[in-house]
């Protein structure tokens, strides 16, 4: 990075021309940076991942194939995705409903529940788990006992995914155009068709990337449900708590070809994220 | 009378937007809601639409008590500053919304959208969204979107401000064509007293969140009730202790009854009209003269002349309060 | 009344899936008194993991504090060949399991494995070890510092910097003067995010540490291998430990969060 300001002011044909991407080095600079990011991304994320996807291919397609649906496998991911999808529907209605409510009413300690939805962020996933099955377990002070079911599951999965869709939908309805949905109150639309006409078309995009965001942690949950759940096999167990299994019994193979498929769904989810964003970006 | 407003009061925390408001908006007429930014006269609008609740009392609409009426039922059209536009709608979804949720027949709905685009000349942008327009372009379609529901009433709140200076020109002659033509009773805000003269049938001057005059422009432009309304509504000067128009004053080179000694201080060329900056014993004001008039007199700083109310002149003049 | 209805079910909905379930644990751990709590925190395996944890979120803190004021600088500031690709590509930690994070890090440099082994023979052990542990957390709480630092770098624009070279200020000067103070609360804001996250990270550490008591267990692995084996108070004591950090988090990121409408 050199120091003459006469070489960054002019290198890039003047501050004007280049407006707000002035760069603060040289070339040469940049191009350090640049490879200095990427070597720290490849040897900590980049190589390790494609080393997963290597070691699942090694049996070849057909390996990867059988490695992929043996019973218990094939019942682990089922229930993941099965759970996830449930998960995202709920988080749906109700991330959207706890965003309208933060931002469009007035209540004591409003504040205070806005920070809590961070809760799941900040807490251990291990320790969510504890409190879940403390809370809905065999000691359960309300009486609802979720251990050992799928139920379990889908209440832990609740748990870590309810701050996305609410975090998603909240700035999109903090900026709406008000008026819109005045002038269509004068219109003569009741309230409900004024949300279902005219809010909800203009929060479709959030919605979205909000559900994008929880099924991809959904599918990808460990810590939260490893003690609610008891992993029992064919029953309980997700995707990553039986990759963990895997692992421990040294089926290297079967839990990167595991770990492979759970990349690629949360890759083609999150591909079809910023699709969907662009798309609803051009219709702005 | 088509609307009815008697002792509306609205405030917001401390500040009050209206203090016992009661006004009467006639029917079939086009009427300005004229004042100050701030004033209370978007409150008054809004309090009208069903878009805000007053504090105390009522407003009635051809008759019937709608203080308490949500937006929906009050059977208004309201045009809003900066459109309002349903932004994932194209032009020709948003002029039909109304329609729609009224459950119109279809064919009803698409014989009465392609009307109203023709009448506003929007046609070829029916297909198109709001983004793609121009602000003018938005606007006429937010006045076509308010009368396919053929409103009793049309509010429109500071509808050109959003606009540049030529099109708020040409929209307001626009406007005034289209009421012309379609004669629903039209209330609309403004802060541009050149707009509102030229445009409405009738004027209320609202400031401070009380009325302070109500009548035709001419009348209130002539007849000011007070300090106030004259100054906002056109030039003022002040002589002998009271307000008067600069160009309803006379400049003489000969003393004349009643005209006081001047001394000139200033003259200003501005095109056809020429103002002259004098200074008498007590005030120092200007007169409004033609470039005739001053040539004939000869008027140049230092000049001596002489500045009087011409006998029998038409004169709109108050007591210059405080 | 339509609002009332739906702010009922919003706060009943959070009432027992957030507020009773995190209640809960404090009211469970404080059962029998404090006392029992301060004793199940001292033990050596408890303090060990405190501070094992401390060391490991650390190093992740570090290390992607500077790795991600460095690149939200390169992906603002500059213009280069797969700028696009390298933006889209910080988000990918977000989306992976931590199990499989784990498994990854294992694969390349676990002692099977050429690096591992060439590591190995130097003193440095990776898997199984806290180096390992530091590397899994780096991999996890990758995007959040850049994330958080990039929109402010975007926002206040290059005037003021541009503004600093005319009056001949080095390009390290004017980082270390003029832009590092300008983000500076963007920059807390992901360093806290970072930290909690290091500090709370279970899956991708449980694999990748081998989880040996007393040498390789964080608080989260603590508390998961004492549930395990039936010692239900030094569980909940570290797990309230945990969730206090989490409700100071929550502050703190509260009050640094840039306020929207209010």
């Amino acid at each position: 990075m050199t120091s003459a300001t006469t070489d960054q002011i002019g290198a890039y044909g003047g501050p004007a021309a280049a407006g707000r991407r002035r760069t603060l080095g040289s070339r040469a600079g940049t191009g350090l940076g640049v490879g200095m990011a990427t070597l720290y991304l490849s040897l900590i994320v980049f190589i390790p991942l494609g080393a997963v996807v290597l070691r699942a291919g090694e049996g070849g397609l057909t390996g990867f194939w059988r490695a992929v649906t043996t019973p218990e496998t094939a019942a682990a991911l089922t229930l993941t995705v099965g759970a996830s999808l449930i998960v995202v529907a709920v988080d749906v209605v109700m991330g959207t409903l706890i965003a309208w409510v933060l931002v469009r009413d007035r209540f004591p300690g409003q504040r205070v529940v806005d920070t809590l939805i961070d809760m799941p962020f900040a807490l251990p996933t291990i320790v969510a788990g504890l409190v879940l099955l403390t809370l809905y377990g065999p000691a359960s002070p309300v009486g609802i006992d979720l251990a050992y079911r799928q139920a379990g599951v889908v209440v832990a999965l609740l748990f870590v995914t309810l701050p996305f869709v609410v975090r998603t939908v909240q700035p999109v309805l903090l900026e709406l155009d008000r008026e819109m949905e005045q002038a269509a109150a004068s219109l003569g639309a009741s309230p409900v068709t004024v949300f279902r006409r005219i809010v909800l078309p203009n929060l479709y995009p959030a919605i979205t990337a909000g559900a994008a965001l929880s099924f991809a942690r959904a599918i990808s949950e460990f810590g939260s449900t490893v003690l609610i759940s008891g992993n029992l096999p064919f029953k309980t167990e997700v995707a990553a708590v039986h990759i963990f299994g895997q692992i421990q019994s040294d089926n290297i193979q079967g839990a990167a070809a595991e770990s492979t498929v759970l990349l690629v769904v949360a890759l083609l989810v999150l591909v079809g994220l910023d699709l969907v964003q662009r798309w609803a970006a051009r219709r702005g | 009378m088509s609307i009815t407003v008697r002792n509306v009061s609205k405030r917001f925390g401390d500040f009050v937007a209206l203090d016992d408001v009661s006004v009467d908006i006639p029917s079939g007429a086009l009427t300005a809601l004229l004042g100050p930014s701030g004033g209370g006269k978007s409150t008054l609008l809004r309090v009208i639409a069903g878009l805000e609740t007053p504090d105390s009392g009522t407003v009635e609409i051809f008759g019937a008590d709608s203080t308490h009426l949500p937006p929906q039922r009050r059977d208004v059209g309201f045009v809003f500053q900066h459109y309002a536009a349903f932004k994932h709608m194209t032009v020709a979804r948003n002029v039909a919304f109304g329609l729609e949720v009224r459950r119109r027949p279809r064919a009803e709905i698409k014989r009465r959208v392609q009307e109203l685009l023709e009448l506003v000349h929007l046609e070829q942008f029916a297909g198109r969204y709001p983004a793609e327009l121009s602000g003018g372009q938005r606007q006429r379609m937010a006045l076509a979107r308010a009368l396919a529901v053929e409103p009793k009433v049309l509010l429109l709140d500071e509808p050109f401000g959003a606009l540049d200076a030529q099109v708020r020109k040409e929209l307001r002659a626009w406007l005034r064509r289209l009421h012309d033509d379609v004669h629903v009773t039209t209330v609309f805000v403004t802060h541009d007293q050149e707009e509102a003269m030229e445009v409405a049938d009738e004027l209320v001057v609202i400031n401070g969140g009380r009325v302070e005059q109500v009548g035709p422009p001419g009348q209130v432009y002539d007849e000011p009730a007070n300090p106030f309304v004259m100054t906002f509504i056109g030039p003022v000067t002040r002589f002998g202790g009271r307000l008067v128009r600069p160009h309803d004053l006379e400049l003489t080179a000969h003393p004349e009854a009643g005209a006081a000694p001047a001394t000139v201080v200033r003259v200003v060329r501005l095109g056809f009209e020429v103002r002259v900056d004098v200074r008498t014993h007590d005030d120092d004001l200007w007169v409004q003269v033609t470039r005739a008039e001053a040539d004939e007199l000869g008027v140049e700083a230092g000049s001596r002349v002489f500045v009087r109310v011409p006998p029998g002149g038409g004169l709109a003049a108050v007591a210059a309060g405080g | 009344m339509a609002k009332v209805a739906l702010r009922v079910v919003a706060l009943t909905y959070l009432l027992f899936l957030l507020v009773l379930p995190v209640g809960i644990v404090f009211w469970h751990t404080f059962q029998s008194g404090i006392g029992p709590v301060l004793d199940a925190l001292s033990t050596p395996n408890a303090v060990h993991a405190i501070q094992l944890t401390v060391l490991v979120a650390g190093g992740a803190v570090v290390a992607n504090t500077v790795f991600g004021v460095g690149t939200a600088l390169l992906i603002v500031r500059h213009r280069f060949l797969g700028r696009r690709l390298l933006d889209a590509l910080l988000d990918l930690p977000i989306a992976v399991s931590p199990v499989v994070v784990g498994l990854a890090l294992i694969l390349v440099y676990g002692r099977a494995t050429g690096a591992g082994l060439w590591l190995g023979e130097r003193g440095l052990d990776v898997i199984f070890a806290p180096p390992g542990m530091i590397l899994a957390t780096i991999f996890v709480s990758l995007p959040l510092v850049v994330r958080a630092v990039a929109p402010v770098l975007e926002e206040i624009g290059t005037e003021q910097e541009q503004a600093a070279w005319t009056l001949g200020a080095s390009t390290f000067q004017t980082f270390r003067r003029i832009t590092l103070p300008a983000i500076r609360w963007a920059l807390v804001f992901g360093v806290v995010l970072t930290l909690a996250r290091g500090l709370g990270e279970y899956g991708a550490v449980a694999v990748v540490s081998g989880r040996l008591v007393g040498q390789t267990q964080t608080a989260t692995l603590f508390v998961e291998e004492r549930f395990q084996n039936f010692d239900q108070p030094a569980a909940y004591a570290m797990a309230f430990l945990l969730a206090a950090m989490a409700i100071v988090v929550l502050l703190a990121t509260n009050l640094l969060r840039p306020r929207e409408a209010a």
